[in-house]
């Protein structure tokens, strides 16, 4: 395969990944605006942190209400990161990469952005926002059910997912990173629960709601969200399921092509941290520090696997 | 129909009766509900949308990418028909190579004073880094597409050879796959050709004429300006169905006397390099030097025999519109047979005579640069304003040697379904021919462009034209 197809396949899901993930934080907003409508504003701005998106914001900007966040993370074309631009990109990886695609998989993507463009023309309104919503979500797993039911499981599948759970990695430890605060024990120790709006936030950006309700019998506390988004694997957003997932997929590789590259080292390195670390540990240590230097050894591991498997000249 | 035109219509005789070819289909096409096949024609649009099928026009506002349109009415051609046709596309190939070959080594046909040399001294077209050179497996034109236009029952003209890079292949596949999924009991009852071996039969060929120096796997690559040209598409899906890469000249560079992509492995040697870049952008060293799209140094790797460049460099000297009018003695000076296909009646307006000539008739002939293609710079003298005239004739007279005039050529007309019913409208074909050490191959079929807008005779896709499906039947 084409290193730069390689490439393409990478940042063709990475951003597939992100305007699914960015989907998730206006659907989060908008529920926290509607049930407790006094703190959305806070709510809407700790989501812009989220995806790495509030300078830009106030560039442009004053207020971060419900309406100008929701046009500026849904269709906002100078906003590299919002879902339109994320489908735009992802769409234009996949022309790139169309000799790797099945008709199926391409048909979806450009299914999907052709019916993004068409719903996103006008700003969404309160009326049509959660259909627009349904859309990217219906169309994203039209394309992951494309993936996994007419692709080959080669090279061509592992860089794709490779790019998907590099994104996802990320965008669980931004979400991490942002609400650090809430999660740190000394809030707890004061005695009070944790405030409902902060852990809806979390939970429902990362679409663990249930899931952890599920998993705990209802007990919501700091260390046990941060254990579940950061050491549980059974959660398919998790740092530990994303980084185990990055593994496989390069040890795939690296078994077929039958070489070993510095990327199998440092994800391996990294993987291993997080087998034999726990949340005590993590909360010892510092949950800001451990946050951020995830963040830095993911984004060197991405370079590494741009480098090691040649997608730019 | 709509009222019945003084030209050739090829569905439908002066009686309105269907002429042979169509009689099944058009029995088919009078029983079928009017208003299902509008409804089918939409559907066809949002199918040729949703896989991509799109072209990019310079140009043009939304720069975006559209859709040729397409109309489900099919071209039919007969068997009798075709095999007429494919003996003179293949002598005219063969003459065409043959021509190159002798353009860049001996140069007889100048010698004998069959064509001036001034035509091929004077001409961009001619590269010199191709004198002397010898093509792996002696071929120059590996794909080539032929224009012709009928105007009669009887009476087929080439309007245009393509020898660089044709293009359009992607929408004779496309197009009778998009006719097979909406009318699939068409062709249980009507014995059409296939034409879907296309992209095999491509490969077959490309990988016939690899270099001296092979790698040994027969590597094969579709080379790409990259996705902002606008045949992308069609670059996308010829590598996509040939099963193999499709490269920007950024993939490429030249290792070991070879060139070679960049894959997720290493570098990984190339023998037969497709190429969808103009001869100007393929070598920076070597042609234009701020070339981003070509591949430093190939140039070399050709000359010593490590590469298959398809077609090989300077091929347009060929297809050159001042060459074209000389088609006849070519054809006759290589093969020694009369031509079975007919020239257009040409002008050369850089003679004086003829200059004369087309000045006095400008409202009757077309006018088109030499070295222009897709439609662009083109006059039709009927269609044209007193205005649009006047300011032509300006600029033949400041550079006459840079057009060729014909008359207007009375294009025969097929049908398009309208909201009205069957309408007819001008056509042309483009029949795809391969050619390799083994052979030529022409598949049974081709392009065939439709002008839609009603009198107009402008068939590119770039000027409004759509496309057909093209049918050859079986006998």
């Amino acid at each position: 395969m084409l290193g730069k197809t390689a490439g393409g396949l990478f940042w063709m899901f990475r951003h597939l990944e992100r305007a699914e993930n960015t989907t998730r934080l206006i659907e989060t907003g908008l529920r926290i605006a509607l049930t407790r409508p006094d703190r959305s504003n806070d709510e809407w701005q700790s989501l812009l942190k989220t995806a790495a998106a509030e300078q830009l914001f106030f560039t442009k900007y004053e207020t971060a209400d419900a309406a100008n966040v929701v046009d500026f993370l849904l269709r906002d074309a100078a906003n590299p990161s919002s879902v339109q631009s994320s489908m735009a990109q992802a769409r234009q990886n996949a022309r790139m990469v169309r000799t790797a695609l099945t008709r199926e998989v391409w048909e979806a993507v450009n299914d999907t952005y052709m019916q993004l463009r068409s719903t996103l023309a006008r700003p969404a309104t309160d009326k049509n926002l959660p259909d627009t919503i349904a859309l990217v979500r219906q169309q994203s797993a039209l394309v992951r059910g494309a993936l996994h039911g007419s692709m080959l499981r080669n090279d061509v599948f592992d860089f794709a997912r490779l790019g998907t759970f590099l994104e996802r990695a990320d965008n669980t430890a931004r979400i991490l990173d942002v609400k650090y605060y809430v999660l740190l024990p000394s809030i707890s120790q004061i005695g009070s629960n944790l405030d409902n709006v902060q852990w809806e936030t979390i939970l429902r950006a990362v679409a663990g709601q249930r899931a952890y309700s599920w998993l705990t019998q209802g007990a919501v506390t700091p260390k046990g969200i941060a254990d579940f988004l950061i050491f549980d694997g059974r959660m398919p957003r998790s740092l530990k399921f994303a980084l185990g997932k990055l593994q496989s997929n390069l040890g795939y590789l690296e078994a077929e092509y039958g070489s070993t590259l510095p990327c199998h080292a440092m994800a391996a390195r990294l993987n291993a941290r997080l087998c034999t670390s726990s949340i005590d540990q993590v909360f010892e240590e510092g949950l800001h520090e451990f946050i951020l230097t995830f963040l830095q050894d993911l984004a060197a591991l991405g370079r590494q696997i741009e480098t090691d498997y040649r997608f730019i000249g | 129909m709509e009222n019945p035109t003084p030209f050739f219509d090829e569905m439908l005789g002066p009686d309105n009766g269907a002429r042979p070819p169509y009689e099944a289909y058009h029995r088919w096409f009078e029983g079928e509900d009017r208003r299902d096949l509008i409804r089918k024609s939409g559907e066809a649009e949002r199918f040729f949308r949703r896989t991509g099928i799109t072209f990019n026009v310079y140009g043009a506002a939304d720069a975006d990418e559209r859709l040729i349109p397409f109309d489900i009415v099919p071209r039919i051609i007969s068997g009798r028909e075709w095999a007429r046709l494919t003996r003179g596309i293949e002598q005219r190939v063969r003459a065409i190579n043959a021509f190159l070959h002798d353009i860049y080594h001996r140069q007889e046909i100048i010698r004998a004073g069959r064509i001036p040399i001034e035509l091929i001294a004077k001409n961009d077209a001619f590269l010199k880094a191709m004198i002397g050179l010898e093509p792996p497996g002696g071929v120059y034109t590996h794909i080539v597409g032929i224009d012709l236009v009928r105007v009669a029952e009887d009476q087929f003209y080439v309007l245009e050879d393509n020898a660089r890079t044709p293009s359009g292949v992607s929408y004779m596949l496309e197009n009778r796959e998009t006719m097979l999924q909406m009318f699939p009991e068409l062709f249980g009852r009507i014995k059409v050709r296939g034409v879907g071996d296309y992209p095999l039969a491509l490969r077959r060929s490309l990988g016939a004429s690899m270099p001296r120096h092979a790698s040994g796997d027969g590597a094969v690559a579709v080379l790409t300006p990259g996705i902002h040209n606008s045949a992308y598409f069609e670059h996308a899906f010829l590598a996509d169905h040939m099963g193999v890469e499709l490269v920007e000249g950024s993939d490429l560079r030249v290792v070991d006397g070879k060139i070679a992509m960049r894959t997720t492995r290493g570098y990984k040697p190339i023998d037969v390099l497709y190429r969808r870049v103009d001869d100007d952008f393929l070598d920076p060293l070597s042609f234009n030097p701020d070339s981003l799209l070509g591949v430093p140094g190939i140039m070399d790797v050709y000359r010593a025999g490590g590469i298959t460049i398809a077609n090989a460099p300077g091929t347009g000297i060929a297809d050159d519109k001042a060459i074209y009018s000389y088609m006849p003695e070519i054809v006759e000076f290589y093969t020694g047979e009369k031509p079975l296909l007919e020239n257009v009646p040409t002008w050369r307006c850089s003679e004086a005579d003829a200059l004369a000539y087309v000045l006095d008739h400008l409202d009757q002939l077309v006018v088109k640069e030499v070295h222009g293609s897709g439609g662009y710079g083109m006059l039709v003298g009927p269609a044209a304003s007193k205005k649009e005239l006047a300011a032509f004739r300006a600029k033949l007279k400041s550079r006459p040697a840079n057009y060729i005039a014909q008359p207007t050529l009375a294009l025969s007309t097929v049908p398009i379904l309208t909201k009205a019913g069957l309408a007819p409208r001008h056509v042309d074909l483009r029949p795809f021919v391969l050619v390799s050490p083994n052979g030529i191959e022409i598949t049974p079929g081709g392009l065939t462009r439709v002008a839609l807008k009603k009198g107009s005779l402008v068939v590119n896709s770039s000027q409004g034209g759509g496309t057909k499906d093209t049918w050859v039947l079986e006998e």
